[in-house]
């Protein structure tokens, strides 16, 4: 059954070999330093103040659904900072590797990444984004909010909340080994088929890429769960549907979504697997197989997964719009109807992203037509933004700032894509780096949408609000990237440049890489006013602590309660009145009205099992990735194992008497986030091991 | 008590100081369906795939679905999986009772009747493998092992789910945790069975049809 594969391999380390660490290298090695700079970075302080039990026991064991979202976030950010290393990479040779007189550097004939080397860059910048930068980020805003805004202690099944984590987090991490350890696929970030089948693609890059995707991918299914049990179940009294803030539906359809794609993904990259590992032929071009199969299966799930992650961001801006518009959102109704169209959609335009393909003009017909229907409830999503602001007493905060320029960016977006949902254009123009510009215009929304979502709910989670000044040259220089990147981007689509190129003939596209170069130079400055961002308002917490509404006018549930937010969320569950409740309690006085005593209140215990499983399902995948069968096997039992021990051992929870819950809420000492969580509780010590 | 007096009076209800518990039983049931969607998902695209690869051309010289299924062998398969449906129903009819010989021996029946089913498919296989009809052979092929084989491996599992929840029948009795379990996997067990009947439908009544 297994396929014989050519090359080295021995029992115990499969097909891992000295040779396949790249470390002659430059680029890899100056990218292994760099890791290795940062990792002690982030060491050093940790040893020296003694925090390694604490992040062991309150982060890593956390089942609490804001920290978990914290890490979701955390994980995002820095995928997403090497994704943008990525893309600063292939503009960097593109317009070094322009015209045939242009020079080459190290191994390369132009530019300085030979073939090879730039195509896993492009493939892993895909990947990357999409799914572990972007996709992260807006599951862990979710997570950390939806619980809030319904009025919820947690989500519906807190451990296995911290498992999707962990899986998240090894698929990443499998990632990050295929930089240092063997390679990474070239064949895109979407596995062009059959370019992605053993015989073209020997070596273990595609591997990592199938792997990492699937086990993340588990991770984001039983999240969806979570997620959708939360709000449908765990709604606060009085929360009705029609009470139900805009973010939280849009978490809703977009986790639909996620349910009912992302399995499609597996069987795609399950069956890919099956013809790599086992032989057989399902996507092959000989012995019957059918490569479309593939390419079906995986934009059946990935036009969906696009729409997964742009409703969230649509959310966001609907949250952060009305807010600093001081008027609550126009049409809600609407809004939420417009969401839920989009999302059903989804399931109908799969097609577009391979119109030449040859279906048919009936097909490609119906899939136009779906395509172009889309438009409709996003462009009711607009005038309801629009609409909103309208007559309103606008205040242009940062989050403000990245929310108006993200409906700019819908705009250019949404219409370059109508204009691709057309088969006539989609002929001439498909390939080219105009469709790399309109998706890009997409993605880049959705970036927009989730600084915004950084900015407009840090405070309210860490209790102390980001600086202004640094966050305000962050956004200009990030818009200005992306102006100058991308307009002449759509540009150079027009004048018949391909995407993934490595080497560009036409000496001609030269002005407008080196306008592209610029913008990247942008887009540096940003990522540095970025971390500045983060350095002054760290270093300058105590002088921006917030309180409740650090806005003050939200107008949501999430803004009830303290800032940080207390681990418990509320001392006392609220009850709803009316959509948007701090609103309307600010409006008939009872917004500083506190709860007037206390009952039990009962919480999850932390557990170790999560983490571990992260890291069993990394063995597992390294183990697939190298063929090392014993790893994966032992794996893949002991994770097994570990669910079934867990099945025996119920988390009974710990309880916060009403005495502690009113010290803690009367002197406002409720731990925040970086707190440890709870006086250690007996019961959670020894439920630890 | 120093915090102050609530402020709202009469009819305005700002805090819910006793909210009604959530049913935990109902709430893993609801995230338990939602899972069970999913699966049916993977189906989904595995039966599409093969729909798309149970074309003459798919078989690649190789044989075709007309000469590797048997529809009346395989019926013994569907027998013994709709009776291990019923022999777990009754043991959800002897949960009802409270009678933990009754689920025991309920559970025992089903897990007997579904190594039957997966004892009658792996011969099925073994015979295949013999003839020469492996998955390596052809598209068709590939679908056929790969899309029975998955449903065999969600039989696997549920067999693994009841030795376990027989062990905790003996061990915790039927407290929640249990009793939302045993109710959960005769969800999955059911959805199994209707799967396997698709199965028989799609793959060895239409093989059978020229």
């Amino acid at each position: 059954m297994l396929v014989h594969l050519q090359g080295p391999w021995s029992p115990w380390f499969g097909r891992l070999t000295l040779g396949d660490i790249p470390y002659t290298n430059p680029v890899i090695i100056f990218a292994f330093l760099f890791t290795v700079v940062a990792g002690i970075a982030l060491a050093v302080p940790v040893l020296y103040y003694r925090k390694l039990g604490y992040i062991f026991r309150e982060w890593l064991c956390s089942v609490d659904h804001k920290k978990i979202g914290v890490m979701y976030i955390i994980l995002g950010l820095v995928m997403m900072f090497r994704g943008f290393i990525d893309g600063m990479m292939i503009r960097t040779q593109q317009v070094t590797a322009d015209g045939p007189h242009s020079p080459g550097f190290l191994s390369a004939q132009h530019g300085y990444l030979p073939p090879a080397h730039f195509d896993q860059i492009y493939s892993s910048h895909g990947t990357l984004m999409i799914i572990f930068a972007v996709g992260p980020i807006l599951t862990g805003l979710g997570n950390i909010i939806v619980p809030l805004q319904i009025g919820a202690r947690d989500m519906a099944f807190p451990r296995m909340n911290a498992i999707s984590l962990w899986l998240s987090v090894s698929g990443a991490m499998l990632i990050m080994a295929s930089l240092f350890i063997g390679d990474f696929s070239t064949a895109g970030w979407v596995g062009l088929i059959p370019l992605t089948e053993l015989p073209y693609s020997p070596s273990v890059g595609v591997d990592y890429w199938m792997w990492a995707l699937q086990i993340s991918s588990i991770g984001t299914t039983l999240n969806a769960i979570n997620i959708i049990t939360t709000i449908i179940a765990m709604r606060a009294p009085g929360m009705r549907w029609d009470r139900l803030p805009i973010f939280t539906w849009t978490t809703l359809s977009t986790n639909i979504i996620g349910l009912t794609a992302f399995p499609i993904l597996g069987v795609a990259l399950a069956l890919l697997g099956a013809d790599r590992y086992l032989g057989t032929h399902f996507f092959t071009g000989g012995q019957g197989g059918n490569l479309m199969l593939y390419t079906d299966l995986f934009w059946i799930w990935g036009h969906p997964e696009v729409y997964f992650l742009v409703l969230p961001a649509f959310g966001i801006i609907s949250e952060i719009i009305p807010t600093f518009s001081e008027k609550p959102l126009f049409g809600y109704t609407t809004m939420v109807a417009a969401t839920f169209a989009i999302a059903g959609v989804a399931w109908a335009v799969w097609l577009h992203h391979f119109f030449t393909m040859g279906a048919g003009p009936w097909v490609n017909t119906f899939f136009s037509v779906a395509t172009m229907l889309v438009g409709i409830p996003t462009g009711v999503k607009v005038f309801n933004w629009i609409l909103t602001m309208y007559r309103g007493r606008i205040t242009y905060t940062t989050p403000m700032l990245w929310s108006v320029s993200a409906i700019l960016m819908l705009l250019i977006g949404g219409l370059t894509g109508i204009m691709l949902a057309n088969p006539a254009i989609n002929y001439t123009v498909h390939n080219s780096v105009f469709v790399i510009a309109h998706f890009h215009c997409m993605v880049l929304l959705i970036a927009f949408a989730i600084f915004a979502a950084i900015i407009y709910w840090f405070p309210k989670v860490f209790g102390f609000r980001l600086d202004e000044h640094s966050s305000k040259r962050f956004f200009i220089f990030f818009v200005l990237g992306t102006v100058t990147v991308f307009t002449a981007m759509f540009a150079l689509g027009f004048m018949g440049e391909t995407r993934r190129l490595d080497y560009l003939y036409d000496p001609q596209w030269l002005p407008l890489l080196i306008v592209e170069e610029i913008g990247i130079v942008f887009y540096c400055i940003s990522v540095g006013y970025f971390f500045r961002m983060l350095y002054v308002s760290i270093r300058d917490r105590g002088r921006n602590q917030c309180g409740a509404d650090p806005w003050g006018t939200a107008r949501t549930l999430e803004f009830l309660t303290h800032s940080p937010v207390p681990f418990y969320n509320f001392a006392v569950t609220p009850h709803v009145n009316a959509l948007d409740e701090l609103a309307w309690r600010r409006a008939n006085g009872h917004a500083d009205t506190p709860p007037d005593h206390y009952e039990p209140v009962h919480m999850p215990n932390s557990s170790m099992i999560p983490v571990i499983i992260g890291v069993l399902s990394f063995g597992f995948g390294f183990g697939m990735v190298w063929r090392i069968w014993w790893m994966a096997g032992f794996s893949l039992l002991a994770i097994i194992a570990l669910i079934i021990l867990g099945s025996f051992m119920p988390d009974p929870g710990y309880t916060i008497s009403p005495e502690e819950m009113r010290e803690m809420e009367a002197q406002h000492r409720a731990p925040g986030i970086m707190a440890d969580s709870h006086p250690p509780h007996p019961a959670a010590e020894e439920r630890l091991v | 008590m120093s915090a102050p007096k609530s402020t709202a009076g009469g009819a305005v209800q700002l805090w819910e100081y006793q909210p009604k518990p959530h049913d935990p039983v109902s709430t893993k049931t609801l995230g338990f369906w939602l899972y069970m969607l999913s699966d049916a998902l993977i189906f989904a695209g595995l039966f599409a795939a093969y729909g798309v690869l149970d074309q003459p051309m798919n078989a690649a010289g190789g044989p075709t679905a007309m000469q590797v299924v048997h529809p009346v062998a395989a019926f013994w398969q569907t027998l013994a999986v709709l009776t291990s449906v019923l022999a777990y129903s009754l043991a959800t009819v002897a949960l009802k009772a409270g009678s933990r010989a009754g689920v025991a021996l309920g559970i025992l029946a089903a897990m007997a009747l579904g190594l039957v089913f997966l004892g009658l498919e792996l011969n099925d296989f073994v015979t295949l493998f013999a003839m020469g009809a492996t998955p390596e052979r052809s598209g068709f092929l590939s679908v056929f092992f790969v899309l029975i084989a998955s449903h065999g491996l969600h039989m696997a599992f549920g067999l693994l789910w009841m030795l376990v929840m027989l062990v905790q029948i003996m061990r915790f009795g039927f407290t929640t945790e249990v009793v939302t379990r045993l109710l959960s996997l005769r969800l999955f067990w059911q959805f199994q069975a209707s799967v396997w009947v698709c199965v028989y439908v799609f793959v060895y009544l239409k093989g059978i049809v020229p």
